[in-house]
């Protein structure tokens, strides 16, 4: 199998769902001629000519406008927003329409778009470039809220988005696009949406987690093992919404002890809702009160003190001694 | 009668007064003090060096990504150049010159460059907005500083900028609107730099000209030579004037070029020919302005060098100062601050626990 970064995995996603189903077009800001700004669309106008790989005008409420036209007209749109932090742009077309079109027209018209956009900090960029609002999305009914985190499960959730009947906002963590490679296999692949994975197994805490964020959280519960002798069991949600809980309901009950980990600000973040769902479908199980190792409730600093305001390795495994001392 | 013309009340003009080669329509030109010009050469030359010192400090990772505005002093100074302290600046993110030209010191850019919030506090003493990153934004925050001035009785005007790419926001169309529709004292400046990362201009609308958009909105619109200081200062005076005087807003097409790449980040070999940047240094803001300048017995021969000279000085200084500076920066409970006016207790809740972890986690390691 080749081994190739997030950025290589979803251009091989792109391309051989464009290559499977010619009513797939890729739109937005500098996807063409430039390959994208982190180069995921690289080589695709190439293939496919400038009518399925679209430059748009510089709108991003225009790119998602349209994009609803031409779901509801039978296409599959993949649309591209440069970075997460110009994505509400397009949060009345979102909320207003792509959201509920289905509900509206009462089954008649589905908007089975993909709105992708690169999320979360640590790449030292300017403001708007590294911040993770990924709950303003979760939170709409209708709307499918997907972040992989790794090469293998993008290009795998990326594949499932595309062929999804519903509105998928694709959130990518940035700060993964090269940081590391892993085998992705040449042939189709595929992975559920709405569906978590318990990405390290362990009897002593549970850690949950995605997107960025979980390399700090495996990193956590690597060195609370070595260090502590400790088994943490990492999930890795993969889509926020809508959720699965069922591996967290299962592990809270296991374990008994559980942090939930992400750059998002904390209140009203993914980690309220995550720990709802254990009070209540877990409660009698738990032997502690959950933790929270998230951002803080600021706009996230530029990037000289950035890794203040991230979670890190130190923050989650702190948490997860005071969960076990507790 | 079923099919008529309509005549439209304006047409667009194009405007230039100093060409490409330094030679002057003399009828066009605006009247600037000798002093004016001279603050204004030096000006531009200081912002085409500082802008090349900051690309060298990224390549060095001396500083983070920033957006270069080589090729375009003219567009933005030349606007700017005639405001009062009282008038309003709202940016975007590519008007160095005129920042400097306001006031700000050049060691504040290259620690804001370098991803610290300090350097963003505007003082006291300034009218002008930070720079605005989300594109095309920051316009109808003009047309609502324009409303206020206007409700305030005063005479001052609030004057915006952006790119060719940000008119196509809708944004830009309902401030150009709403600025027609309330007849306030806006000016919508825009750098058409023929580029919007990669997409050319003629990708951008079918419209052969931006400045055209304001007929639709009922506002005044011209398009100029944005390489071309005296044009932009004539086009700009003129619409501080109307503005001053309650006939509303106007918008300019500063037509220019972006020499070097949009921000650090990016490859324009991607998308231009190096030929056509070749053809757009022809056209270069400084070197007219410095042939205009000689003309009128401004600059002598060896001036130019010794402003060069002292440009570069006062740059090096700035380094200095930003890099003493940032050694006394940092202070990672400044995150907590200015979120709002009064910190809420959930917050000061947030950053005890910050101090907390923080003592905790070192004892750790
Ligand atoms: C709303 C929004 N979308 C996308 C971006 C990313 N981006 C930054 S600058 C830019 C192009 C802007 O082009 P233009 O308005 O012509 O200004 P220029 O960069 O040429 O000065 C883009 C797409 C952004 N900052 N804001
Ligand atoms: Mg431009």
């Amino acid at each position: 199998m080749p081994k190739m970064t997030m950025v290589q995995a979803l251009n091989l996603a792109l391309r051989q769902e464009m290559e499977r189903d010619e009513s797939v077009v890729v739109l937005g800001e500098d996807v063409g001629v430039d390959g994208g700004v982190f180069r995921v669309t690289d080589g695709l106008i190439q293939q496919f000519g400038e009518t399925r790989v679209v430059d748009t005008p510089l709108a991003e409420s225009g790119i998602v406008g349209m994009s609803i036209g031409m779901a509801v007209y039978g296409l599959k749109p993949v649309c591209e927003i440069q970075f997460s932090g110009f994505s509400y742009y397009t949060l009345h077309q979102m909320e207003n329409h792509a959201a509920r079109l289905r509900w509206r027209s009462q089954g008649r018209y589905g908007v089975p778009l993909v709105m992708r956009a690169p999320y979360g900090g640590g790449v030292r960029a300017l403001e708007h470039h590294s911040e993770s609002r990924e709950t303003f999305w979760s939170h709409i009914p209708g709307i499918k809220m997907v972040i992989p985190s790794g090469p293998r499960n993008a290009r795998a959730l990326l594949v499932s988005a595309i062929r999804d009947p519903d509105p998928v906002v694709f959130y990518e963590p940035k700060a993964l696009y090269r940081a590391f490679r892993e085998e992705v296999p040449e042939e189709e692949e595929a992975m559920p949406l709405s569906r978590s994975l318990i990405a390290r197994e362990g009897r002593d805490l549970t850690l949950i987690a995605y997107g960025a964020m979980m390399r700090p959280t495996l990193e956590a519960a690597e060195k609370l093992h070595s260090a502590h002798g400790v088994e943490a069991e990492v999930i890795d949600l993969l889509t926020l919404s809508p959720m699965d809980d069922s591996l967290l309901v299962a592990s809270a009950r296991k374990t008994g002890r559980v942090a939930v980990v992400h750059e998002a600000p904390r209140s009203f973040g993914p980690g309220a809702e995550i720990i709802a769902r254990l009070v209540e479908k877990a409660f009698y199980h738990l032997e502690v009160p959950v933790a929270r190792v998230t951002g803080y409730d600021v706009v996230i600093p530029l990037f000289s003190r950035e890794t203040h305001y991230l979670p890190g390795v130190p923050r989650i495994v702190h948490a997860a001694r005071q969960l076990l001392a507790a | 009668m079923p099919r008529t013309r309509i005549e439209l009340a304006d047409a667009i003009e194009y405007l230039s007064i100093l060409d490409e080669n330094g030679t002057l329509d003399r009828s066009l030109e605006p009247s600037i003090p000798a002093e004016t010009l001279l603050r204004l050469h030096r000006t531009m030359l200081l912002a085409r060096r500082f802008d090349e010192r900051l690309l060298s400090l990224q390549r060095q990772g001396r500083i983070g990504t920033f957006p270069p505005i080589a090729g375009q002093e003219a567009a933005h100074l030349g606007a700017v150049a005639m405001l009062r302290p009282s008038d309003w600046i709202v940016p975007a993110f590519r008007e160095m010159a005129a920042d400097i030209w306001r006031g700000r010191p050049l060691e504040s850019i290259i620690v804001y460059n370098n991803g610290f919030n300090e350097a963003g506090r505007i003082p006291a003493d300034r009218n002008d907005m930070p720079i605005s990153i989300p594109v095309g934004s920051q316009l109808l925050h003009a047309v609502g500083i324009a409303w206020a001035i206007k409700y305030r009785g005063q005479s001052d005007v609030a004057m915006t900028f952006f790119g060719d790419g940000a008119t196509s926001q809708g944004d830009f169309h309902e401030a150009l609107n709403f600025s027609g529709v309330f007849q306030v004292p806006a000016i919508f400046v825009c750098q058409n730099n023929q580029w919007a990362i990669s997409i050319p201009r003629a990708k951008q609308t079918r419209s052969p000209t931006l400045a055209q958009k304001a007929l639709a909105y009922g506002i005044a619109g011209i398009q100029v030579d944005g390489n071309d200081l005296l044009a932009v200062y004539a086009a700009a005076d003129e619409a501080v004037q109307r503005a001053r005087a309650g006939q509303g807003a106007t918008l300019i097409e500063c037509v220019t070029y972006r020499m070097a790449v949009h921000t650090t980040a990016d490859d324009p070999k991607r998308y231009r020919t190096d030929a056509e940047v070749e053809e757009w240094r022809r056209k270069d803001p400084i070197t007219r302005f410095q042939t205009y300048l000689a003309a009128k017995g401004l600059l002598a021969a060896d001036a130019v060098a010794a402003e060069e000279a002292a440009v570069q000085a006062e740059i090096q200084a700035a380094v200095d100062r930003a890099e003493e500076q940032m050694k006394r920066l940092g202070d990672p409970l400044l995150m907590f601050e200015h979120a709002y006016a009064q910190m809420p207790a959930y917050l000061k809740e947030q950053r005890e626990e910050f101090i907390r972890l923080r003592a905790e986690t070192q004892e750790e390691k």
